[in-house]
């Protein structure tokens, strides 16, 4: 169930360095969201930017859902300073969210950046579900750390700033001990990361999904613009078959 | 009441608005979204013979004002099509045009045969113009004895209406509307996306991966207009109109133009029910400027003289 909806801004803050939170009054998509779902929002009346903007959805507040961007063009520029009580208009949820279902007994979260988006909401819910959760955060420096809503935080910074000096799977990697087995990671943050996390995963048979970005139009199947690479070099779509997708399955 | 009915061939529509190809998938993606039957008809994403993949990513980017794609007639093909698409298409009340991409004559050909022996389906669309493929596509739409060549077959083969999009990648483009007609298609839809590019400056590198991709939305409406505008002067064919309409604003301007009909593409992609909020203000506009039937519109252009 896809819903298209105009939705109230409750919150719009600054949460580290350059990096926002926007909170937005949706009953409807708040009631049917899952971890690893996202809400493609039209920023703007105009024509430029034209596209709506895909969003993971950060986390959902009883009818409230959270976003969180940095400012990187226009189109964030814009949402970050749309006031509290604006409206903005929103389809959502969208794509096919994490899977929690597993017999796993730890989650281990690794995030790259804003790759932290997608974790709040599923750690509340891994936590619901009994389960144990490790998470490792990398940043470029200390002053782009979002934490909030995470648990069993590990952190890594590139320039050494705060916790380990470097990237986030060099630091999941010096972590992880022989206990794994029961095990499941999910990945989120910038494809160079996300490429080395799948590859480290696929050396010790981890079972790992990961949350992909690509450059998307519709949300919902209709451009065919957000093709992802599968590994029997077919493609399958970031906003339908994805974002989230089995580490085994595709060629990032 | 405002008569908004239009004919294309003989095809009848309920109103002029219909969705452009591969901007709704296959009509039934949209189920439950968008009320199908409100829609004067759905052109369908380009089917071939045989499923098609597409190209690589990253397949899109935005550009001001518009975006650029190289899809590469990602389908299903014609088959899967007729089998699982078809029969929950025909169930609607609104026109199902299909849209026909082909890298040589006889597939066009074939895929048509295949397609005439279904029920539902009510006018053909020949994709003469996709610029993101490297056969057929843009190699056909940009030569005159090639555009001939299609028409002539394709009509030989069926009496349904035939309607062949044409690219404005060329210096005259109602030279190939000219060629339709006398090939003896029923209407030309135009156009089809324009060549365009974008790099990535820190990387060098295009942003989409087969370098060029075919630019749509608000940008390139002006240039659809125009081009609209000369067919109309220059040949008797029915048009239907295409490039960045995105209002009913846009609309009845290539109405006015002379388009018959027209398509809603990109604006799709942000708001599937811009097509019905456009025939909710043509409907508007007639009534408050006393049009009594749509048809009054169409090439109801003022022009004092021709352009250049």
């Amino acid at each position: 169930m896809i819903i298209k909806t105009t939705s109230t801004v409750l919150l719009n803050e600054p949460v580290a360095e350059n990096i926002y939170r926007i909170e937005l009054l949706s009953p409807e998509i708040s009631a049917v969201s899952k971890p690893g779902q996202f809400i493609n929002v039209k920023v703007s009346e105009n024509f430029d930017p034209l596209l709506r903007r895909p969003f993971s959805i950060y986390n959902i507040i009883e009818d409230r859902i959270q976003i969180i961007f940095n400012i990187v063009g226009k189109a964030t520029k814009i949402l970050s300073n749309i006031k509290i009580g604006e409206k903005i208009d929103i389809i959502g949820p969208l794509g096919n969210g994490f899977n929690v279902d597993g017999d796993f007994n730890t989650a281990l979260i690794v995030a790259g950046g804003l790759g932290i988006a997608p974790f709040p909401f599923l750690t509340k819910i891994l936590k619901e579900k009994g389960k144990n959760i490790i998470s490792f955060v990398g940043a470029r420096t200390k002053s782009q750390l979002v934490l909030d809503g995470l648990v069993n935080v590990n952190i890594a910074t590139d320039d050494g700033s705060y916790g380990y000096r470097g990237t986030v799977v060099e630091l999941f990697k010096s972590n992880i001990n022989d206990n794994y087995s029961t095990s499941k990671v999910f990945g989120c943050g910038p494809t160079p990361m996300l490429k080395a996390l799948i590859d480290l995963c696929d050396k010790l048979n981890l079972d790992c999904e990961v949350s992909v970005e690509t450059p998307m139009a519709c949300g919902t199947g209709l451009c065919q613009g957000c093709a992802v690479k599968t590994k029997d070099e077919r493609y399958k779509l970031a906003c339908k078959d994805g974002p989230i997708f089995n580490s085994k399955d595709i060629l990032l | 009441m405002i008569k908004t009915e239009v004919t294309i061939g003989k095809l009848k529509l309920k109103n002029p608005v219909l969705v452009a190809s591969g901007t709704f998938g296959y009509g039934d993606e949209l189920i439950g979204i968008v009320d199908i039957n409100k829609l004067g008809g759905i052109v369908t994403k380009s089917l071939t013979l045989k499923p098609k993949l597409g190209n690589p990513p990253p397949r899109i980017v935005e550009t001001p004002c518009g975006m650029l794609n190289s899809i590469g007639l990602a389908n299903i093909g014609v088959d899967k099509f007729i089998n699982e698409k078809l029969p929950i298409l025909k169930n609607f009340d609104t026109a199902i045009i299909v849209n026909i991409a082909a890298k040589r004559i006889e597939d066009y050909c074939e895929i048509i045969k295949r397609l005439e022996d279904t029920e539902g389906i009510s006018a053909y669309e020949i994709n003469i113009s996709c610029p993101n493929v490297k056969e057929g596509g843009l190699e056909f739409g940009t030569n005159l004895e090639m555009t001939r060549q299609i028409v002539n077959a394709t009509r030989k083969i069926t009496d349904k209406t035939l309607i062949i999009k044409l690219t404005p990648n060329v210096t005259r483009i109602s030279e190939f509307a000219k060629v339709c007609k006398e090939e003896g298609a029923d209407a030309v839809s135009l156009i089809n996306t324009i060549v365009g590019m974008a790099i990535d400056i820190k990387t060098r590198k295009p942003k989409i991966s087969t370098i060029t991709g075919g630019l749509s939305g608000p940008a390139i409406k002006p240039i659809a207009l125009a081009k609209v505008f000369e067919v109309f002067q220059n040949v008797d064919i029915p048009i239907i109109g295409i490039g960045g309409i995105t209002t009913w604003e846009d609309a009845i301007e290539f109405m006015i133009a002379g388009a018959k009909a027209i398509q809603v593409g990109t604006a799709n992609f942000i708001d599937p029910s811009t097509p019905l909020q456009i025939i909710s203000g043509l409907v508007k506009y007639c009534e408050e400027n006393k049009v009594e039937d749509i048809n009054e519109i169409v090439g109801s252009i003022i022009v004092e003289s021709l352009p250049h």
